[in-house]
């Protein structure tokens, strides 16, 4: 409570880095990409120190910061960790940290990219350390809309023939280009925005009623307990708002086409991070301040993941964009965080919120190497690629532990997460959902590795007899995340305390409300 | 456990893991090829002593000896640990292990010795792999830790099947196989789902003890040690999961030898074999058990009979050999199902690098183009002799111990059909496996090319396989017997039983006979020519079709796997997302658009026709009025 605000530094390190970035003179290479990485490390370093200093004995919010910003709203600055926030708060720093390392090559503007990055995270951190409803919703908003400037200025453009009665609508709205990619992505996520604030001001609203003052500090609210058919409409209504940046199916398809288009770096932010920010909503504000609405809706939750889990795997088999392949192998291993969540079983929540984390490392790894293939065989289509490991054994050798990740194998980060949400899902009421489940991993093992033997098995071939394989600074994402997948799948343990003792009080909170 | 056990435990389980992470990690050491080798087997050589000192320990103190520590804390529900558990079982399991291993290493080093040293690197940084995972599972103390492992073995497979990834062929076999496996997988998973839910730990000795003490529902159980089984089926090969093997050939012959006849696809039966306590408690699954691997003992032998491939010959065989195998563990005898595995992982390994030898000579795999090799490569012949023996069930190889075990075992236990496909495949396998002997060694033709004998290197780990396979049989049946006959679940009469199947029961002087009219039958066709071979084929036409075609199993797995799955499913589910839930959502885009650009017309900016608009209103105000 007292002493280091070490929180603080892990919010403002990139939030100044970003200042300081954009007042970098404008030929020079070296200084936005060594003051990023900085910036990312300071943050990097006080998240690792936060997760070795936190008390999962004890549990709760600790390492709490609290500073009145407008009293008269109940609006103030109040930063805290529990499990769940911690372990996110890992994943967010190793992202960034290994972000600025891939985007090294970025062509152009350089100093604007890093500043808009370093920017997104702010926000991203922010998000995870709020217990402040207001100030969560600002970081939310200030998370989402880089996007926007990175996939509009930095994206790629995949040329789509327009085929059939589509052709004509496909064209004029310029479908595949970063452009359209970029918009669709925005204004998806605003209208995913327009409900959580709604659902925000409702709970402030109501929370007059039973607070002696309307308040946005989520402490307080969580110990209010709000009538019933409040509970009902606002559990959806927040599920529905932040189930569109995680992804929920149908609401899932601005995800490929932003994925796709969007820089190496940017993607490894969304898909890695900022989809969890989606989930981590659900799960802090929806399931914790309305256990009842949880409870209620759990089953339309659940149902919804298990589509996710089928269908974006089968999906993902279905294309031949090596982006989009990534794109939506995510869409379907976020249906393992949410169906997870909607287990409300202890293995399923523990499993849930490591498989956020899971992911956001393998997904990462995953859209770096795309990146790097892409920047290396000027193309994201499989169909063209072949026998490339010959030529790039070392991202041959990542993309494999990344699949493999994804695929749920043992010593991976991916399996204790994809194992633990099993048990949950038996566990729930709806013990039919282990079945989907269980076949979304065995898909999933169907597509990752018929990509892998399609882009770098095979003969070799002539076309890319001069493609390098990664170099420089390159190798730090792919060394660091695949360490980190590898880290997690062996020693589970130094993760799931943290992440149990925040599972377990949520657990409480639901318990407590059940008839 | 005690401390003394312990430490020699981990120097079997830890030295390949420190060769894989040295040779994976320096990456110069890797690609300079020798060193990564010589690490290697260095590794596995040690292994293999402290194995045999564990192996010493655990049969003066059966035990079990067991370890667990927590590695997945739950606070309110039971955690999931992992562990050691050594037994007899155990122990025997990890020498037979170490000993293939730097078996096969060691012979690597001349069959791969054309490879460039960098390839070579990644060969033995791939068998470091697989010798850690493999030996892991056998210790493992916990059901999930032998899953986590299964499925790292099968990586390994995977990886060492596709080691010449430019190679379409075996891009597609290692992909088949881990698919294949997978799907398995997907039952024993959800098997070990419900084992936590209802025994609440994956701890061994805790759930032969629920088992036994009836604490989980007995329907429950059976279910889950059926998908724990499926598991099983699809690792060792099991009807109708046995498609993969026979294409996993197209990895390097030593790997076949190692992975895909001694050790890995036996995991299937060890895994049985671990949880037999658990399986005595669930008789419907030891029947479904006993039958899979009779029938599979019986239809894999029948594809071996046309196999022009001598590896397939060798894969088929072992397909056949792990039904056998399954079966006598169906049929409620751990001693012979797991004796069975200890010979066979000797004498198969020992053919596998026999054809490895002639293949290396021959630079084909084909027996056609084989023949009178027995001239030219005495020890390679001699071995592949000896081996074939051993596998026929011929006395005094250690094939026939075990063999008749089963055979007379599945007749002892009264499961007539079981035990007729047992008989009619001991004289199949000794025919198929004879053809190959007389058209590859003897014969009337000369083989084409110069063949020669390979060198020491190669020769010399085969002979002390093929000395194995000669006595292992008699040498260790005793101690078989000892430890695993009365734990058959039956009690007294299962060791009743063993006491007298000594080969004087009439049972196995039938099998006996057929095993050498299997060899007589094979000698006519194949040596003497006395019936061509030719047109008994083309008497037997449609049936020899159907072998050829291997019952067709493997156009129907490619055509669900193709044609369902991909092109029909995945297919159906992406087009439906880009242009249905997509197309919904760029409808309403280009709507709005629409109706942005039409109703941009009224606003126009242009004075006149404002003016149009204004007249326009009047006139109608005027029109509204008179009416």
């Amino acid at each position: 409570m007292h002493g280091f605000p070490v929180l603080s530094l892990i919010l403002a390190a990139p939030f100044i880095g970003a200042l300081i970035v954009m007042f970098t003179p404008r030929n020079s290479y070296y200084a936005p990409r060594v003051l990023s990485a900085i910036a990312a490390s300071i943050s990097l370093l006080a998240s690792l120190y936060v997760l070795f200093t936190y008390n999962w004995h004890a549990g709760g919010f600790q390492f709490e910061e609290l500073v009145p910003l407008i009293p008269a709203l109940g609006i103030q600055y109040h930063v805290a960790v529990d499990g769940m926030s911690v372990a996110l708060l890992i994943l967010t720093a190793f992202i960034i940290f290994t972000g600025v390392f891939t985007s090294w090559t970025v062509p152009e503007r350089a100093k604007e990219f890093y500043a808009l990055l370093l920017l997104l995270v702010t926000g991203v951190f922010g998000v995870f350390m709020s217990l402040d409803l207001f100030l969560f919703f600002l970081f939310y908003e200030l998370a989402v809309l880089p996007m926007y400037l990175l996939i509009g200025i930095w994206g790629s453009t995949k040329y789509i023939v327009p085929r059939g009665v589509f052709g004509r609508m496909f064209q004029e709205l310029k479908v595949g280009t970063k452009e359209y990619s970029a918009m669709k992505l925005t204004l998806y996520l605003l209208f995913g925005s327009a409900f959580i604030l709604v659902g925000i001001l409702a709970i402030y609203k109501v929370s007059g009623q039973f607070l002696p003052q309307n308040t946005f500090d989520f402490l307080q609210l969580s110990s209010v307990h709000f009538p019933r058919e409040f509970q009902r409409i606002f559990f959806l209504v927040i599920y529905v708002g932040f189930g569109v940046l995680a992804g929920i199916w149908p609401l899932h398809t601005w995800s490929p086409d932003g994925h796709a288009a969007a820089p190496a770096a940017g993607s490894m932010m969304h898909a890695g991070v900022l989809m969890k920010l989606g989930a981590y909503g659900v799960v802090r504000v929806g399931m914790q301040l309305m256990p009842e609405g949880a409870l209620m809706w759990a089953w339309l939750v659940g149902t919804i993941a298990t589509i996710n889990i089928v269908y974006g795997a089968l999906s993902a088999m279905w294309q031949t964009d090596l982006k989009y392949i990534i794109a939506y192998s995510s869409v379907s291993h976020m249906g393992v965080v949410m169906l997870g969540a909607a287990t409300l079983t202890e293995p399923g929540l523990n499993g849930s919120i490591f498989q956020m984390v899971a992911h956001g490392f393998m997904t990462g790894l995953m859209f770096a190497l795309v990146g790097l293939v892409y920047e290396k065989t000027h193309t994201r289509n499989i169909l063209e690629m072949g026998g490339l490991g010959k030529r790039m054994p070392g991202i041959a050798t990542f993309f494999t532990i990344g699949g493999l990740s994804s695929l749920g194998l043992p010593a991976l980060a991916g399996f204790v997460a994809e194992f633990l949400v099993f048990l949950g899902a038996w566990k729930s009421h709806k013990w039919y959902w282990l079945i989907p489940a269980v076949a979304g991993a065995f898909f999933t093992a169907v597509y990752v590795l018929r990509a892998l033997k399609i882009i770098f098995w095979g003969p070799f071939n002539e076309k890319y007899k001069d493609v390098p394989d990664a170099q420089g600074p390159e190798w730090v994402s792919l060394v660091v995340l695949s360490g980190l997948l590898i880290i997690m799948g062996v020693l589970p343990f130094l993760l799931l305390r943290p992440i149990n003792a925040a599972a377990v009080e949520l657990l409480t909170t639901i318990k407590g409300v059940l008839p | 456990m005690n401390g003394n056990l312990l430490l020699w435990t981990l120097l079997v389980l830890l030295p390949p893991f420190v060769s894989f992470a040295w040779n994976g990690l320096v990456i110069p050491w890797r690609r300079a090829g020798k060193p990564a080798a010589y690490l290697s087997i260095v590794a596995i050589l040690t292994s293999l002593v402290a194995s045999l000192v564990v192996v010493k320990l655990v049969l003066a103190d059966p035990g079990p000896h067991t370890w667990q520590a927590v590695w997945m804390p739950l606070k309110h529900a039971p955690s999931i640990t992992v562990g050691l558990y050594l037994d007899p079982l155990a122990a025997i399991m990890l020498a037979v292990v170490a000993l293939v291993a730097a078996m096969v290493q060691i012979y690597s080093l001349g069959y791969m010795s054309e490879e460039p040293p960098g390839s070579l690197g990644r060969y033995f940084t791939y068998h470091s792999l697989f010798a850690f995972s493999m030996l892991n599972l056998v210790a493992a103390g916990t059901l999930i830790q032998i899953y986590a492992f299964w499925e790292l073995v099968g990586l390994c497979s995977y990886l060492l099947i596709g080691f010449w990834y430019y190679k379409p062929s075996a891009a597609n076999a290692a992909v088949k196989a881990f698919w294949t496996t997978k799907f398995g997988d997907v039952g024993f998973a959800i098997g070990l789902v419900l084992l936590w839910a209802f025994g609440g730990s994956y701890f061994l000795p805790d759930l032969f003890h629920k088992a036994a003490s009836g604490e989980i529902q007995a329907a429950v159980l059976s279910l889950s040690m059926l998908l724990v089984f499926f598991g099983a089926m699809g690792k060792s090969a099991q009807f109708p999961l046995h498609i993969w093997l026979p294409d996993a050939m197209e990895g390097p012959t030593p790997v076949s030898a190692l992975i895909h006849a001694a050790t890995m696809v036996a995991a299937g039966v060890y895994l049985v074999s671990r949880v037999f306590p658990i399986y005595t408690h669930t008789p419907e699954v030891m029947l479904f058990i006993a039958y899979i691997g009779s029938f599979t003992a019986f239809f894999a032998a029948t594809i071996a009979l046309v196999q022009e491939d001598i590896k397939r010959v060798l894969a088929y065989s072992t397909i056949s050999q792990l039904g056998y195998m399954m079966a006598a563990l169906g049929a409620g005898s751990l001693m012979a199902g797991y004796f069975h595995m200890f010979t066979h992982a000797f004498f198969k390994a020992l053919l596998f690098l026999g054809a490895g030898s002639v293949i290396h000579a021959m630079h084909t795999n084909d027996i056609w183009k084989m023949g009178r090799l027995f001239g030219k490569m005495k020890h390679t012949a001699l071995v592949f002799l000896i081996g074939t023996l051993a596998l026929a069930g011929i006395p005094p190889f250690a094939g026939y111990y075990s063999k008749d075990e089963i055979v007379v075992k599945l007749f002892e236990s009264g499961l007539t059909i079981p035990f007729l496909f047992a008989l009619v495949t001991v004289f199949l396998t000794a025919f198929y496996m004879f053809r190959v002997i007389f058209v590859v060694f003897f014969g009337n033709k000369e083989p084409e090319g110069h063949p020669h004998e390979s060198p020491p290197v190669m020769t010399v780990p085969m002979w002390i396989l093929a000395i194995l396979s000669i006595v292992a049989g008699f040498l260790f049946k005793g101690t078989f017997e000892h430890f695993f006959g009365a734990a058959a679940g039956h009690g007294a009469e299962a060791a009743e039983a063993a006491a007298h199947a000594g080969g004087h029961s009439p049972v196995a002087l039938v099998s006996l006979v057929l095993a050498f009219a299997g060899i007589f039958f094979a000698w006519l066709i194949y040596q003497k020519e006395a019936v061509s071979h030719e047109r008994l084929r083309n008497a037997l036409k449609p049936l020899y079709i159907m072998l050829r075609k291997k019952y067709w199993l493997d156009d129907i797995a490619y055509f669900l796997y193709r044609r369902v799955l991909v092109d029909g499913l995945a297919f159906l589910i992406g087009w439906f997302d880009r242009y249905i839930v997509d197309g919904i959502v760029n409808f309403v885009t280009w709507l709005t658009q629409q109706s942005g650009i039409l109703l941009r017309s009224l606003q126009n900016g242009k004075v006149q026709d404002y003016l149009y608009g204004v007249v326009l209103g009047i006139l109608l105000i005027l029109l509204l009025g008179a009416l």
